[in-house]
């Protein structure tokens, strides 16, 4: 591995503490790094710097030099050299870290303008937090708190503005709300690349709008609502259906593609209410795709499979388990996996393909990338069937080679993972031919023609990994429990190969990756629990003379 | 009664003087050209340098420095942005040079470029002056036909284009980034400084200067008596001439060109604008555009000030004060964009504010929050005490926003939008504290609304 670039590091001094800084870093992540809070609301890490609402702003001072001979001015009651501080504060967000740079956050000039930009921010705003949704995760009402003066000097009528404008579908603007910071407009503009968003109007009376004829539609508007630091863009799906402060969060993995965006689960009561995404300034910075925010309902369908069956007759999980185990030991099987499994599964799969000497496969899904998020891979996890040896090459989107197997009459019994075979080319035909084992979340046509059926979790329902298109492995957790009748997907694998006669794996995560470790090259030295939360990069050398479909997207480029 | 030195205006409502080309090369126009375009660039800087001129904008920003802060080794081409956006409350000078005498303004301009080696000079003027920009259209034609614009004017190998952008009515516009984005064809939001200083990242972030219409002109000029001729009219580092535009309250409003420092407020409202309006009596006075800090009648101003190398002391009435950059900085207000606005003992200050709160609020581009905000309060305030509900306490209110606004935003709007309030209120305090009792005792029996 190859060290990062170490940064230039300059010393900068915030209320009084020296703290060492890489150069280049402006003052509001500066004072981060020595752990203090500078207020603040346009600024935004990952977006060009504005400077707009001022909330930033601090006392800055440089080290008095004599112009004349260069050396240090000391002050003699300090016996320091001398501050010059500015008279007039200036904001955080547009002043870079320089060697000696002197800030105040706490000085009486700084308390006076952050009680001054807040009087302003609120005194037009509606104050309808009790049925605002952003209330509880919203700058305004913290800051308010922590930085404003607990009152109100404001008699006058309040501006009067469009409550509910329609941006786009999925985005709803309350404009009363805003104030004005432009971290939207910048959004779509800078990262969406889709500059739909502007003002309209002047002064107080400014307005968030589309470009006449325009739609805020990009597949990444929702992050808008994530950046909106108050409540004025709200997502249509969310709005008005639950108080923030209610919701659990867990960190998961966006499964649309092999991207793996960070994401956070936000659920109460086994329900989950929306995803977010989570930073990882290796993979997605703070975004993720809107397609990606709607997996959820899947949760909750009604073709959801929820109770084992064999030849259509509802059944246990231990009997169905038996079923397959039966058809399983009478030989000539093959196993389909998947690129959405998770690592845990995959080494499962082949576990079980192992033990009933069956040939493996996996379905590709190649579709068209979009350049930032979401991969020309749509499957989440293929680099992981490659560590684990599940597959050796990359897989195509057909099953043509099991296809002719059948026909051939050389396979009697398929191993379904979550994949619908009919979709995968398989005929009807085909199908009726062998025996089906299906293990899948959702009805589809490989689940009527299977012989046994055991119902599986969706991502959000069980723990696991995936390795994404960086061969980044990164974690999800289990953010709602499955429906009942429904099993983890590798304890079921585990008694399959049980059931066909199989070393019986491990059924918990724990022992099954002391297992994995001690079988898999690549992750010998890891642990589920000790993955990062933003994921640990893998060799992926041995594998890197495949032709693989992504593109350019974020943090990601091919190999040559 | 003192005497004008008409420099700029001496051919402003001349009889048979007309804006076309013939009558300025008559008048001997476009020789200060042809000499300056065989003389070194580095020359002409160093002319308007020793002339010590300062920006007629507003800020009065020292014309020969700006142009020295230039970055000229970018690579990049250099722009000059002439800002015709005369929009402050009581300035209607550059107006007269667009309308009376174009050409003028486009010598300076060609001398301007041809010094800082500009191949391309936007004059952007605004919205509200439709006939001023179809006559620079026409007098750039002109120009251009008598190769004096365009490529290769005057026979020599320095060419210059010189194109003509009408504003869309905002006060904002004048603000020369605000300017430059709209220029760009953008919202006019002023950046921010740093990183964003024209000199450096300006329009289309290439190295801009950014001149007002009066301030070329004087360009002119010093190019043709040379710098240093030029650093003798006025007074030491308020040098040339100033045009003054005086309304209001006086008898004879007009504009006035004088030499800087020549002529004090007391001459210039009593002798050349005769006084005030027969029983009346002065009692306010703006000195450079409605953002300018008010003064009243009646004040004295002490202290030490510097002249040349000395510090000596002074004590001024109102009437005493030099018009001059220095001085009226001094007094603590400025002289700005040379509006004198002159109001008499009919004008209650409350409404006197109120009217300009209400222009700032509308011309607040919304960009940063204490400028959009507190803009707003402001005229919310006083608009309600005018329209019957004024609270002793408001006056007290209104310096406090100001005081949140001055200081902390983006641009000088906010200065613009705060020193009207906090100087009405800091020196008429009595006439907003009393204004609810003074408006039921004018008429008692006004009905009042609920």
């Amino acid at each position: 591995m190859i060290a990062p670039p170490q940064p230039e590091l300059i010393t900068v001094n915030i209320d009084g503490r020296p703290i060492a800084v890489p150069k280049g870093t402006n003052v509001i992540e500066a004072a981060k790094l020595a752990g203090v809070d500078v207020p603040h609301y346009c600024y935004h890490p990952k977006l060009s710097i504005v400077g707009n609402c001022r909330m930033c702003l601090v006392e800055m001072g440089m080290p008095a030099v004599d112009p004349a001979t260069k050396t240090p001015v000391m002050d003699p009651a300090t016996g320091k050299q001398k501050i010059n501080w500015m008279p007039r504060p200036t904001i955080g967000c547009a002043t870079n870290a320089s060697p000696g740079l002197h800030i105040r956050t706490t000085s009486p000039m700084v308390k006076e303008c952050r009680e001054g930009v807040m009087e302003f921010l609120l005194i037009n705003h509606p104050l309808d937090c009790p049925i605002c949704d952003q209330a509880g995760e919203c700058k305004l009402q913290e800051q308010a708190t922590g930085y404003g003066r607990g009152y109100s000097r404001f008699i006058e009528d309040k501006n009067v503005k469009p409550k509910r404008t329609q941006l786009g579908s999925r985005v709803t603007l309350d404009d009363e709300r805003c104030i004005l910071c432009s971290r939207c407009i910048r959004f779509c503009k800078e990262v969406a690349k889709d500059d739909v968003l502007g003002f309209t109007d002047r002064g107080s009376h400014s307005t968030l709008t589309c470009y006449p004829g325009k739609k805020l539609e990009n597949n990444y508007s929702l992050n808008t609502v994530d950046i909106c630091p108050v409540g004025a863009l709200t997502s249509t799906d969310f709005r008005f259906k639950m108080r923030v402060w209610f919701l659990k969060q867990t960190d998961s993995i966006d499964a649309e593609s092999s991207v793996g965006a960070n994401t956070v689960v936000w659920s109460r009561e086994g329900v989950i209410y929306r995803i977010t995404p989570r930073q990882n300034d290796a993979v997605n910075d703070t975004w993720m795709a809107d397609s990606g925010r709607i997996l959820y309902q899947a949760v909750r369908s009604p073709e959801r499979l929820a109770e084992p069956t064999v030849d259509g007759v509802a059944s246990t999980p231990d009997m169905a388990v038996n079923a397959a185990g039966k058809l399983l030991v009478a030989g000539a099987t093959a196993v389909v996996g998947s690129g959405r499994s998770s690592v845990e599964e995959q080494f499962l799969t082949k576990r079980l393909a192992d033990a009933v000497g069956a040939s493996a496969h996996l379905v590709g899904r190649v579709g068209e990338g979009d350049r930032l998020l979401i991969s020309a891979d749509r499957n989440p996890n293929v680099r992981g069937a490659l560590v684990v040896g599940l597959i050796k090459e990359l897989p195509p989107a057909r099953l043509d080679g099991l296809a002719a197997a059948i026909d051939a009459g050389q396979v009697k019994t398929v191993v379904s993972v979550g994949e619908d075979l009919a979709a995968a080319g398989l005929t009807a035909a085909q199908l009726a031919k062998v025996s089906v084992i299906f293990l899948g979340t959702h009805r589809n046509a490989t689940s009527a023609a299977a012989r046994v059926v055991l119902p599986g979790l969706t991502v959000f329902e069980k723990n696991g990994s995936f390795v994404n298109q960086q061969f980044r492995i990164q974690r999800f957790a289990a953010a709602v429990p499955g429906p009942a009748g429904a099993t983890d997907d590798f304890q079921l694998l585990a008694k399959l190969t049980a059931a066909a006669g199989g070393a019986a794996p491990a059924a918990d995560l724990r022992s099954l990756w002391s297992l994995m470790a001690a079988a898999v090259p690549a992750l010998v030295t890891l642990r589920h629990h000790t993955i990062p939360d933003t994921g640990l990069l893998l060799d992926g050398t041995p594998w890197a003379g495949l032709a693989f479909a992504e593109r350019e997207t974020l943090h990601y480029q091919p190999a040559k | 009664m003192p005497e004008q030195r008409r420099l700029i205006f001496q051919h402003i409502d001349e009889p048979g003087y007309s804006n076309d080309l013939a009558c300025y090369l008559r008048s001997g126009g476009y020789e200060t050209l042809k000499k300056a375009v065989a003389r070194k660039p580095e020359e002409l800087i160093d002319e308007v340098k020793k002339s010590g001129l300062r920006g007629r904008g507003g800020a009065g920003f020292p014309c020969g420095v700006k142009w020295t802060l230039l970055d000229r080794k970018s690579g990049k081409p250099i722009y000059l942005v002439v800002n015709a956006d005369e929009s402050e409350p009581g300035t209607f000078k550059d107006r007269y040079i667009i309308h009376q005498d174009p050409h003028q303004m486009i010598e300076g301009i060609m001398i301007t470029c041809f010094a800082n080696n500009v191949k391309q000079a936007y004059i952007y003027i605004r919205g509200e002056f439709p006939e001023g920009a179809r006559i620079l259209e026409r007098a750039i034609a002109e120009a251009r036909a008598a190769n004096l614009v365009g490529p290769g004017i005057l026979g020599t190998a320095y060419g210059c284009e010189i194109y003509v952008h009408r504003g869309a009515g905002a006060y904002i516009c004048g603000e020369e980034t605000g300017l430059i984005e709209s220029l760009e064809g953008k919202r006019p939001y002023p950046r921010i400084k740093p990183p964003y200083f024209p000199a450096v990242l300006g329009l289309y972030q290439c190295p801009t200067i950014v001149n007002n219409v009066e301030t070329l002109c004087h360009v002119k000029h010093i190019v043709a008596m040379g710098g240093e001729a030029y650093a003798k009219i006025g007074t030491p580092n308020n040098t040339g001439t100033r045009i003054l535009c005086v309304s209001g309250h006086v008898q004879r409003p007009g504009y006035y060109e004088f030499e800087v420092g020549k002529v004090t407020l007391g001459q210039l409202l009593h002798e050349v604008c005769g006084g005030p309006r027969p029983g009346r009596k002065f009692k306010a006075v703006i000195p450079g555009g409605s953002s300018a800090k008010v003064l009243k009648f009646g004040e004295r101003y002490k202290g030490k000030r510097k002249v040349g190398v000395e510090m000596v002391d002074y004590d001024w009435g109102l009437e005493d004060v030099p018009m001059d950059f220095d001085s009226l900085a001094l007094i603590g207000s400025m002289g700005g964009s040379g509006g004198v606005i002159v109001m008499d003992d009919s004008v209650n200050m409350v409404e006197a504010l109120a009217n300009i709160n209400a222009f700032y609020a509308h011309e607040s581009c919304g960009q940063c929050t204490p400028c959009r905000e507190g803009s707003l309060w402001m005229k919310k305030i006083t608009g309600r005490m005018v329209h019957g509900d004024a609270r002793p306490e408001d006056g007290a209110l209104l310096k406090s926003v100001a005081d949140q606004i001055a200081g902390r935003t983006i641009c000088a709007f906010g200065e613009a939008c705060a020193w009207p309030t906090q100087s009405f209120v800091q020196k008429f305090g009595d006439e907003f504290k009393g204004y609810a009792a003074a408006k039921k005792a004018a008429a008692p029996d006004a009905i009042e609304l609920v």
